[in-house]
């Protein structure tokens, strides 16, 4: 048994002048806070990677940053799954007794660190370095593919995609750390520029400077106790050219073990937080968890049902498209944000019910899959 | 495992597109390796492809099931959509050769 006792969050944008450790280090902080813990409470540490700052040893280079000696200590990389693969470590390390207290870190000044070019071209080369890399492809190039596939064969729009960029607009606005709080409406995704035909602009998360962190402990230390009642993976391919077919990929698979873990069914769930990287991504992930019919998704959006009054509230937020993408921490602000609506802390975003938790993180084209089931308990 | 012998197709420079076939299990593979990805079995046996196939996706770049039955990433006329019978041909591309598809028939 585990419990996610604290989280913290930087606003996701531009920090010029801050570094990885820096976003790191504050997002730490903060965690640190919420948990009501001091750096001599954390015994376990877990970070993930940093495009602007690579090294063989993030995480020790993090933990003498901030001040702490944990007893167990290492950076994990999962893509865009970092963040879910590294609470169901933590999860995992609690369970079995290795530590009481462990702190998961993401942040990297993604934005501000490099040129957009530079971070364009580091993120192509989870492509082929044979087979794929050398046509030039971009991320946005293996969503594409994946988006045109799925269009053809579930019947689904550009227009349908569009809705999910409008609602995690829509949930942007309403927090003030998101990147971008200008309103937008299916036509302005529809006119923003291509960039990977069937994708404009506005279906592509940003680059962003930001950091995100959260503790997991083997008790709650507050009166609310937020469990972490079960989490699974699956890993079908790296490549999109080796991608299993549409009705095979990860994320069912990864939900069908979560469920079982945790003994929770869909319908039990009451807030949604999920990867979406791109809004082909959101479409599809709710459609394989269950969350919505397939190819129901978008239809299930105009109606309200991912509102924050609606049925299945999602990605309060703004998610990756509209609260911003750093990297790692990027998902992670999707727990961090989880968290908040199950204590109840979400201000003028908070959601009616929030009291059972899906979360699923995605990595490389679909390729990697966490699925996790959080559940309030006083 | 004693390292691959390169294959003369695209990927280094000559007109071709090339894939491996288990002798063991059938199974084809685009991306070559020293064993089946499938089954484990050593020594799949290389082939040139006919470079035909259908468009399974297209974004600015596409991805086809070729007529051998395994999946491939490339370049592609601008006009493709999903379903359409394609025919390799070869073009330069940053200083370097790769396949681009043109529709035969749709």
């Amino acid at each position: 048994m585990s419990y996610i006792t604290g989280v913290g969050l930087t606003a996701f944008g531009r920090h010029d002048g801050s570094s990885t450790l820096d976003l790191m280090s504050t997002a730490a902080e903060a965690a640190l806070a919420d948990a009501g813990l001091a750096r001599r409470d954390i015994d376990g540490f877990l970070c993930g990677y940093s495009t602007t700052m690579p090294h063989i040893m993030l995480a020790t280079v993090f933990a003498e940053h901030f001040g702490i000696t944990p007893s167990y200590a290492h950076a994990i990389q999962v893509g865009g799954a970092t963040g879910m693969a590294m609470a169901m470590l933590a999860h995992t390390l609690v369970d079995a007794g290795v530590a009481k207290h462990i702190l998961v870190v993401g942040g990297e000044n993604r934005l501000s660190g490099q040129s957009r070019d530079a971070s364009i071209q580091a993120l192509a080369q989870v492509g082929h370095p044979t087979y794929e890399v050398p046509l030039g492809p971009t991320i946005p190039a293996y969503y594409g593919l994946v988006a045109s596939r799925y269009m053809h064969e579930y019947g689904v729009t550009e227009e349908d995609l569009a809705e999910f960029a409008v609602l995690m607009r829509a949930h942007a606005i309403t927090h003030p750390g998101a990147q971008f709080h200008d309103a937008i409406t299916v036509a302005d995704v529809m006119a923003s520029k291509p960039i990977a035909k069937p994708l404009k602009l506005l279906d592509c998360c940003p680059v962003s400077d930001g950091g995100a962190a959260f503790v997991v402990s083997r008790e709650p230390t507050g009166e609310i106790g937020i469990r972490v009642r079960g989490a699974a993976q699956a890993h079908t391919h790296q490549h999109v050219t080796a991608a299993p077919a549409l009705a095979k990929l990860g994320a069912e698979i990864a939900i069908a073990r979560a469920k079982h873990a945790s003994g929770i069914a869909i319908s039990d769930v009451r807030y949604a937080a999920v990867y979406d990287s791109f809004t082909i991504t959101l479409a599809m992930l709710l459609e394989d968890l269950g969350l919505a019919g397939r190819g129901q998704a978008a239809a299930q959006v105009r109606a309200g049902h991912f509102g924050q009054h609606g049925a299945m509230p999602l990605n309060t937020h703004g998610g990756l498209l509209s609260y911003g993408h750093c990297g790692v921490g990027g998902a992670m602000a999707h727990l961090v944000e989880t968290h908040l609506q199950m204590t109840g802390r979400a201000e003028n975003r908070q959601v009616r019910d929030a009291s059972v938790a899906l979360l699923h993180g995605d990595g490389g084209v679909l390729s990697s899959h966490v699925s996790m089931f959080l559940e309030r308990v006083r | 495992m004693s390292a691959i012998k390169p294959v003369a197709d695209w990927t280094t420079g000559t007109e071709a597109i090339s894939y491996q076939a288990c002798s063991s299990c059938q199974s084809p593979q685009y991306f070559r390796r020293a064993f089946c990805a499938a089954c484990g079995a050593p020594d799949p046996v290389d082939r040139i492809a006919s470079g035909q196939g259908t468009v399974y996706a297209a974004s600015l770049v596409l991805r086809a099931a070729t007529a051998e039955g395994f999946r491939m990433m490339a370049h592609g006329a601008h006009d493709l959509v999903i379903g359409d019978q394609v025919r390799a041909r070869y073009a330069r591309f940053t200083g370097r050769l790769v396949p681009y598809f043109e529709r035969t028939s749709s």
